[in-house]
């Protein structure tokens, strides 16, 4: 008999509440609420995908918000000038050359800024991913055609087959299967051989090496494969807001993701999602009182990493179940 | 028999000190060849000039007639060389069991395999758990690893050191830490380990070195006074003054 976790139990409630419910509250009269629960599908997408570096491999990349700022832009850039003219060769508002696009550059970006950044350790890798999101905030900044510090208006969402993104539901359906099947690909790949690899060098990276892997080439595959998946993340991300800035790849926004993966809990499938939920929900209840609200998230982020070991999901581990 | 390592006029220094100086050895195969030394007396920079994590200023070292001075560390894996470490150094995160296979993994190409569960590839749990059972830990392979003994560590250090299959294995003080039982079941575990693989032990045990070594060279100051049998070294008047003399 399959016997199930709690942890699996949860899993799986969350997830289908998480269908269920904002569909719900839409063809209920709150089309308010599918809006958030697309907002937060999304970032939990991102979160899902920083979890793979951060949390599996023991990566603390402060620049991940980089790349879904990059995967909008992906989305904007082409749609500007399918609208107003100029690099014909990159006009265009469909969908099937937007998203690859984005996930073509995103996985680019990862894969030179990581070559380097993956040389150094600790409060040094951190600064440095930090620092080359800084870099793309600041190229975005001097483009005066996509406006610069102003943001770009996306007039047009991309198109694709099957679903229309203008319709409120489809946009919440694909991000939602987007957010499953991200999960369930790093759930793949943290269980396989390559994902043991990429564990084992969190845990010791120098008994990895002298068994004869090359830790450096894992890691850098999991930083291009993470970074290819925010992405994505990024690409609906501009089609949900259909206007985008520099701000959306402010250092800040990858600090808000990172809260998420260790508030929920830090190499865990549902952790990321959990934290994303708590994020936007603490967002939504906390900032009509106060502009502050930042304050009190960031007290319950103390809070958890202080008393509750693994966040969230380290809470709920029942007795003698192992971490995944 | 074959010369499995030779390390011909090694020299490293750190700023002034000469941590190898002019080092000349060699392991045939097969051999277990135990370097002794006092503290200090560059072993593990020795270790670690040998597995490529520092790089020799002077000097070659080759393994199975092949060059590999300048080579990576994960490359000198790949062709056959693996070592222990002498502070135990396992992925305390991971079951027993997970530690052993990524040893065994380690030695079925690359694993650049995302597709199916690493725990479900029936192979390499069989070959981990066989591992398991030869040092002795097989009722312990799904404990975290951070829950066993430091002896217990020392026993999967071995474990993994089997499971890459190396033709030489660089065992870095395997009974540091260890009490008199635990060192007696560990030079069990070595005897019976001695002859199918070449052996470079380092190790301050002197009971130990002298029970299990085929040769023995004495490190002193990054230089190789002497090296011989067992008993050439007990008789050496060199040694006995750098060395035995003082302990």
């Amino acid at each position: 008999m399959i016997s199930l976790t709690r942890r699996s139990w949860l899993t799986l409630a969350v997830m289908a509440l998480l269908a269920v419910l904002p569909p719900v509250f839409y063809l209920t009269g709150n089309p308010y609420y599918l809006d958030l629960a697309t907002r937060l599908a999304i970032l939990a997408i991102a979160a899902v995908s920083l979890n793979l570096i951060l949390g599996y491999g023991g990566l603390v990349s402060f620049g991940h918000a980089a790349f879904v700022g990059l995967g909008a832009y992906a989305v904007g850039i082409p749609a500007h000038h399918w609208l107003y003219g100029g690099l014909d060769f990159l006009a265009t508002t469909s969908g099937l050359v937007q998203i690859p696009l984005a996930v073509a550059v995103c996985a680019l970006f990862a894969l030179v800024t990581g070559a380097i950044c993956l040389r150094t350790k600790g409060v040094y890798f951190i600064m440095i991913t930090m620092a080359f999101a800084q870099m793309i905030y600041y190229l975005i900044v001097s483009i005066e055609e996509y406006g610069g510090d102003d943001g770009l208006v996306i007039d047009t969402r991309s198109e694709l087959p099957v679903v229309n993104l203008d319709n409120p539901l489809h946009l919440f359906g694909l991000s939602y299967v987007a957010l499953v099947v991200a999960m369930l690909l790093v759930r793949m790949i943290v269980r396989s051989r390559f994902g043991m690899v990429l564990q084992g060098a969190k845990g010791n990276p120098e008994r990895m090496v002298t068994l004869g892997f090359n830790v450096y080439a894992y890691r850098l595959t999991a930083y291009v494969i993470s970074g290819a998946m925010s992405g994505f993340a990024g690409a609906l991300l501009g089609n949900f807001t259909t206007f985008i800035s520099p701000e959306m790849m402010d250092w800040s926004r990858s600090g808000e993701l990172m809260f998420m993966v260790i508030l929920g809990g830090a190499a865990t499938t549902l952790g990321p999602v959990l934290g994303a939920i708590v994020f936007i929900v603490a967002e939504e209840a906390l900032s009509s009182f106060t502009i502050y609200w930042h304050l009190p998230f960031g007290l319950m982020l103390m809070a958890v990493v202080l008393f509750a070991r693994g966040g969230l999901m380290g809470m709920l581990r029942g007795r003698g179940e192992d971490r995944e | 028999m074959s010369v499995v390592l030779d390390i011909a006029g090694l020299n490293k220094s750190f700023g002034g000190i000469k941590a190898t100086d002019d080092l000349n050895l060699s392991v045939e195969a097969g051999e277990l060849h135990a370097v002794i030394g006092p503290n200090g007396a560059g072993k593990t920079t020795l270790i670690s000039q040998l597995c490529g994590t520092q790089t020799p200023d002077s000097g070659r070292i080759r393994f199975k007639g092949r060059d590999i001075t300048g080579m990576k560390p994960y490359a000198r894996a790949h062709l056959g060389i693996t070592r222990s470490f002498q502070i135990t150094s396992l992925i305390l995160e991971m079951s027993v069991i997970d530690n052993i296979a990524l040893a065994v993994q380690a030695r079925d190409g690359h694993s650049f395999r995302f597709i199916r569960a690493a725990r479900k590839i029936a192979p390499l749990r069989r070959e981990a758990m066989a591992l398991l059972q030869r040092v002795g830990l097989a009722d312990k392979a799904e404990l975290p690893t951070g829950a066993l003994s430091h002896g217990e560590h020392r026993h999967m250090e071995i474990a993994i050191a089997l499971g890459a299959q190396a033709d030489l294995m660089l065992l870095d003080e395997p009974m540091a830490g260890l009490g008199i039982e635990e060192s007696a079941e560990m030079v069990t575990l070595l005897r019976d380990l001695k002859g199918k693989h070449s052996i470079l032990l380092i190790e301050h045990d002197m009971d130990a070195v002298f029970a299990l070594a085929d040769r023995i060279s004495v490190l002193v100051y990054g230089h190789i006074i002497a090296t011989g049998t067992p008993d050439e070294i007990r008789s050496n008047d060199a040694v006995q003054h750098a060395y035995l003399g003082e302990e």
